[in-house]
């Protein structure tokens, strides 16, 4: 075995046609979740300048389940967000999505790419475009430079978008600009843009703060709904609204998670009636 | 046969696209060319003492606006489209320029001072003895072309590439930019540095073999001029246009949102700025064979931060409203420095603070807000159509 | 022969002097007794003056400085007519204003035909040197002592061997008396021809910094006609001693030269500190303000010329309230209005900043203006031959500090401080608290632009003060405050320092302008590494 022939080989080996090099393959890979579990979190601990806005929090989070944040204001409930979606790096801990992804080892953008989802307590839309351009923006799909230049809306994209529209109601107004929307039609046009992008795991950060009754009525029949085929994390003040769509809740405090289990379990959990329902009642 | 359909099917492409709706721009592109054509016509066919004569002065004068035009334009797309206040854009243009002068500096052989064919005039006078290696295939038209470009667009990729994966923005941003092209002017004023130190190159003979003191030539460049701007204005166009614009426009406003939408915000932006910076470059090679000379002052961050201005006059966001600024302010840049020298930096300092307190959205804003005036017709109210006018609707609401 | 002529001339001299009666103790009466020698000056040649100078120094002893001081000036004239000895100023406008050698009364003018000038050349001005050398070292004070002996560590012939030696029996002590030793060492070294006392005197000499001594050992080591080894192995030795002495001395001046450039730089930015960590803004007019500062004590020295002593202790105070004036008006005028959009805040500043640096151009000049340093700050505080700093740049530094030490007290202490962090963390809520966050905004605008104009006194100390002085210095401050952290005035100080002493110790190997380039490169690799600087901010807060 002469050592041209032995490179010619891994030459040939290389060039072989019917495999890919490596670095040529997407990392998308679907999110493993054959135990059922899709969001593991554990230890995680995240201090700014001393004060330990996580501390020590352990979650576990169902495939298709539909779970509730509540907590006083600084209990980390939005720290936890930014964690699970790579804005805050954690001191220490673990974060997995399914089995197989390390969420502390991608950043936002990647994150957002396997499919987790994330409504801001304020509402962010791009106000310069139209509630139309907006969808169209969320829509699942490549995210690309170049992709993105000579990118033509097709047939389904498009009945996708009106499959949207006509979910949060904004049929009418859909060519108006975001900018121009109301309140609570950014908060719904948000809602939209999540539903366009078909994420595994939805962030929902404060979804009904500036809507009617009605409007919120509406939010927790949609919730609702998704659950099953997408998993939510729903954060919310308003317990009414959250005793009308939870079916487990997690209060956190300080930092950790207090208790667990249905509405009625938490309210009549001793811990959480001192320190955080205790003030209510 | 092939070749002859793709043909026709670009032209059919660029007719289609001038025909798009979009508030002034095929009058634009239409307006250009008719007033720079019939300029050559009457510089070449008119005997100079016709009333409608247009001296060669202004031939010259009017490709240096239309440079200065593409300049404006390649800041607008990155600031008025995605939000990046460049300050540096001139060390680009001035890269560019750079490129193209040592080219002409080559074309002049042993026609200079000390008739040396080796070496342009500031290294004999320098005593060097051979020409330094970034000098070498800089006397071959095509090669200086890819080298104008290729340096500047490099260091505008690794430039933003560093700054924007690190999530540089804002002030901080626009300050190492400037600082970018403070340090690159430090640079070339060393005379060891081998681009001809504080005088710059200049004396320049010819381009491709053409005299660049005859009038068909200064024509000529005028017309190319314009040909590039007219093309720089369509890609451009295309390019805000398509979905890539659109998600620029969305960093710009809501760059977190873009970002957990999946989007790598920070590869959009680097883009766009290497595209920003390309087309510096090539206003700066047109630039230099007009005027005659490049010298490091085309580094000052001064320069840079006029070309903001030309452009916030005009009306940023808008590829339009970027070149009617710069030929205006620098038409009166002309006229003022010629009437009363001191007081143009005062009317330039002026003019900052005006528009930027007062028009936010320029001549373009204006413009358009007269016009929305005059069209209003009941039942329309608040539907907006204006799609692809890049400004937010709350910036000019609140 | 000619020795005892000249003794006979000096004994001629005295009894010529002593009817006057105590002798030379005024300096009028000086003017007229020593009359006759200095009468033959006037007539003397070259030679002829050498010898007058001596006779004059043993006669007149320290009485006669004033008058050696001016002939080694070139000044020393005599009036054609009178022969009256007078010392001449030559001002620009060719005229030429006499006064009296020995006091302070001018004479007036004179023209060119009326006055002769008393020539020196070379070995008389060496001559006239030493003399005065001679003078310091026997009755001056202690640093003029000081003086006289390194001048005469050039010439060691043995009259002035022998000066030294008295002076040391009359009674010398610390840095003089090392000196002297010292110079007895040199002549040991020079003239011995025992190898035990030639090493003894290397060992003295080893690692003194004067350049004399450096000189000797370096001319003994070359020397090809030293024949003792040992002698010039020693020589060599205590010569690497004094390079790496030199070396130590060199990089503390370069530290210095360093720290000095950061109190510059820290002056600069330390405003840009308070308004961009507090408001958000940056005031691309920053440098103009510190350029007012700086024309402020331009008008206030052409506005009290008698009083340029005092000059900079008027100024920063009239500098603070200028610049700080202007800041208040720049911020409710322009920037009160632009609240929330930086980039326009930037744009708009820069238009000031154009109108100012135009405005100063047609209110003075483009020319640079001459700002007088005060005696108390020129000179410079010699710690020994290879090392010496310059008052200004000391007392700039320490200025610089104290600035710092001062507004920190301010912001931590006062309740315009409480109410500045305040707003600088929340503004909103601030707001909510019932803080007036727009008296707030314009308070603390026009405390950094003061800031900055006070920095403008200092800097007048140190650059040209003309209309493109702050220009220059907006760069760089704000890469100091990106560098230490927004919102933190201990980063702008480490950060101001640090920029300065990278700066200055990459300079000597790379030349000045690589050297910025270099740094502004690594402050931008930098912030790769770490975006918001030195010391950040952290917490949701800041994001």
């Amino acid at each position: 075995m002469n050592p041209i022939n032995h490179f010619a080989g891994q030459a040939r080996e290389l060039m072989r046609r019917d495999t890919t090099w490596p670095f040529l393959v997407t990392r998308r890979r679907p999110v493993d979740v054959s135990k059922n579990i899709i969001l593991y979190l554990e230890e995680l601990n995240v201090s700014f300048d001393g004060f330990k806005a996580l501390n020590n929090l352990n979650l576990y989070v169902n495939d298709g389940e539909l779970r509730c944040l509540i907590g006083a204001n600084g209990a980390g409930k939005t720290t936890l967000m930014d964690v699970i979606t790579g804005k805050t790096a954690c001191d220490s801990g673990s974060a997995w999505f399914g089995q197989n992804i390390d969420l502390l080892a991608h950043d936002e953008a990647e994150i957002a790419g396997l499919g987790i989802g994330r409504k801001f307590q304020k509402p962010t839309v791009f106000e310069a475009h139209t509630v139309f351009g907006n969808l169209e923006l969320s829509l699942k799909g490549y995210r690309g430079v170049w992709r993105a230049l000579t990118a033509r809306l097709s047939g389904t994209e498009r009945d996708r978008i009106e499959e949207v529209l006509s979910v949060i109601g904004l049929e009418d107004v859909r060519y108006q600009l975001a900018g121009a929307l109301s309140h609570g039609q950014k908060q719904w046009l948000e809602i939209g843009m999540l539903l366009a992008a078909e994420p595994r795991l939805l962030l929902v950060d404060e979804p009904v703060a500036g809507m009617t009754a009605e409007e919120t009525e509406r939010t927790a029949e949609l919730l609702t709904s998704l659950a099953g085929k997408h998993t939510v994390i729903v954060v919310e003040h308003d317990m009414e609204f959250v005793r009308s769509i939870a079916r487990t809740v997690t209060v956190l405090h300080q930092g950790s998670v207090l208790a667990e289990g249905t509405m009625d379990q938490v309210q009549n959990n001793r811990d959480v009636i001192e320190v955080y329902l205790g003030e209510d009642a | 046969m092939n070749v002859l359909n793709s043909l026709a099917q670009a032209s059919y492409r660029l007719l289609a696209a001038m025909r798009q709706p979009g508030r002034g721009t095929s009058w634009l592109v239409g307006i250009l060319l008719v007033v720079t054509l019939a300029m050559s016509a009457a510089n070449l066919l008119l005997p100079a003492d016709s009333p409608f004569y247009v001296s060669t002065y202004t031939i010259t004068l009017m490709g240096k606006y239309l440079c200065f035009a593409m300049l404006a334009m390649a800041v607008d797309i990155v600031w008025g489209y995605c939000g990046i206040l460049s300050l540096g854009h001139g060390a680009f243009f001035a890269l560019g320029g750079y490129g193209m002068g040592m080219y002409l500096m080559r074309q002049i052989g042993d026609r200079g001072v000390y008739g040396n064919p080796n070496l342009p005039d500031f290294m004999v006078f320098l005593n060097w003895q051979e020409l330094p290696w970034y000098w070498f295939g800089m006397d071959q038209f095509w090669f200086a072309i890819f080298m104008a470009l290729l340096v500047p667009g490099t260091l505008a990729f690794v430039f933003g590439w560093l700054a924007f994966r690190s999530r540089v923005t804002g002030v901080y941003f626009s300050i190492m930019t400037q600082a970018l092209t403070y340090a690159l002017m430090l640079a070339f004023f060393r005379n060891e540095m081998g681009f001809g130190g504080n005088n710059g190159l200049t004396d320049f003979k010819d381009i491709l073999g053409f005299d660049l003191q005859a009038d068909a030539t200064r024509v000529a460049l005028l017309l190319v001029t314009t040909f590039l701007v007219v093309v720089t204005f369509l890609v451009s166009r295309t390019i805000v246009q398509s979905r890539l614009g659109r998600v620029i426009v969305a960093v710009r406003d809501a760059e977190a949102r873009t970002r957990f939408l999946g989007y790598r915000t920070e590869h959009y932006k680097v883009w766009l700025f290497v595209y920003s910076a390309l087309i510096a470059a090539v206003a700066g090679m047109l630039y230099v064979p007009q005027v005659g000379i490049i010298n490091p002052g085309e580094f000052s961050p001064l320069n840079s931060i006029e070309v903001v201005v030309w452009v916030a006059v005009g009306g940023r966001g808008t590829l339009y409203g970027a070149i009617v600024g710069a030929l205006l302010v620098n038409y009166a840049k002309t006229r003022f420095t010629a009437l009363m020298p001191d007081a143009w930096l005062f009317a330039l300092g002026a003019l900052f603070v005006i528009v930027t307190v007062y028009l936010p959205r320029g001549l373009a804003g204006l413009f358009g807000r007269v016009i929305e005036l005059v069209h209003r017709r009941p039942g329309r109210g608040k539907e907006q159509t204006t799609r692809d006018d890049g400004l937010s609707v709350a910036e000019v609401g609140a | 022969m000619n020795a005892l002529l000249h003794k006979l001339w000096s004994v001629a001299i005295v009894l010529l002097l002593l009817p006057t009666g105590s002798p030379l103790a005024q300096s009028e009466s000086a003017g007229t007794s020593a009359g006759s020698v200095l009468q033959q000056l006037t007539e003397a040649s070259l030679k002829r003056t050498g010898e007058l100078i001596g006779q004059l120094e043993q006669t007149g002893g320290a009485e006669m400085r004033p008058l050696f001081e001016v002939m080694l000036a070139g000044e020393l004239y005599f009036i054609k007519e009178s022969k009256q000895i007078i010392a001449i100023t030559k001002t620009e406008r060719r005229t030429y204003i006499g006064r009296d050698v020995f006091g302070e009364a001018t004479l007036g003018e004179f023209t060119s035909r009326e006055i002769k000038k008393i020539r020196v050349n070379n070995r008389l001005r060496s001559q006239l040197r030493e003399t005065l050398a001679r003078i310091d070292l026997l009755h001056g004070s202690k640093s003029a002592q000081k003086q006289a002996v390194l001048a005469m560590l050039d010439d060691l012939n043995e009259q002035n061997m022998r000066l030294l030696t008295a002076a040391q029996q009359g009674g010398v002590d610390g840095e003089v008396a090392r000196l002297i030793d010292l110079a007895a060492a040199m002549v040991q070294l020079r003239d011995s021809r025992v190898s035990e006392e030639r090493l003894e005197a290397i060992g003295v000499m080893s690692g003194q910094l004067e350049p004399a001594v450096r000189n000797q050992l370096q001319r003994l080591v070359d020397d090809a006609q030293e024949q003792d080894l040992a002698v010039r192995a020693a020589a060599q030795k205590a010569l690497d001693k004094i390079s790496e002495r030199i070396e130590f001395f060199g990089q503390l001046e370069q530290l210095f030269f360093g720290l000095s450039l950061g109190s510059v730089l820290l002056l600069a930015a330390i405003g840009l500190a308070i308004t961009f960590g507090v408001m958000g803004v940056i005031n691309m007019a920053h440098g103009e303000m510190i350029m007012l500062g700086a024309y402020t004590t331009y008008v206030i020295q052409q506005l009290f010329p008698g009083a340029i002593a005092y000059s900079l202790l008027i100024a920063v105070p009239a500098a603070f309230l200028v610049s700080g004036s202007v800041g208040v008006l720049i911020e409710r005028g322009v920037i009160r209005h632009l609240q929330g959009r930086p980039l326009e805040t930037l744009l708009a500043t820069f238009g000031i900043s154009l109108i100012l640096q135009q405005a100063v151009r047609s209110i003075f000049s483009p020319l640079n203006m001459q700002v007088v340093t005060p005696n108390w700050m020129s000179g410079s505080l010699v710690i020994n031959p290879v090392f010496s700093v310059t008052y200004n740049r000391l007392y700039i530094l320490l200025f610089a500090l104290a600035i710092f030490a001062a507004l920190v007290v301010v912001l931590k202490k006062s309740s315009l401080g409480l109410n500045v962090r305040a707003v600088s963390q929340n503004r909103d809520m601030a707001k909510a608290m019932g803080v007036r966050t727009e008296m707030v905004d314009a308070m603390t605008f026009g405390l950094g632009s003061g800031i900055a104009g006070v920095a403008g006194v200092a800097l007048s100390q140190l650059t040209n003060v003309g209309p493109n002085l702050g220009q220059s210095y907006i760069i760089d401050s704000f890469m100091v405050v990106v560098f230490g952290g927004v919102g933190n005035l201990l980063g702008t100080l480490v950060g101001g320092f640090s920029l300065g002493v990278a700066n200055k110790f990459l300079e000597p190997s790379m030349g000045a302008v690589l050297a910025n380039i270099i740094v502004l490169v690594g402050l931008i690799l930098f912030i790769q590494k770490r975006p918001k600087g030195l010391f950040p901010q952290r917490g949701r807060a800041a994001e």
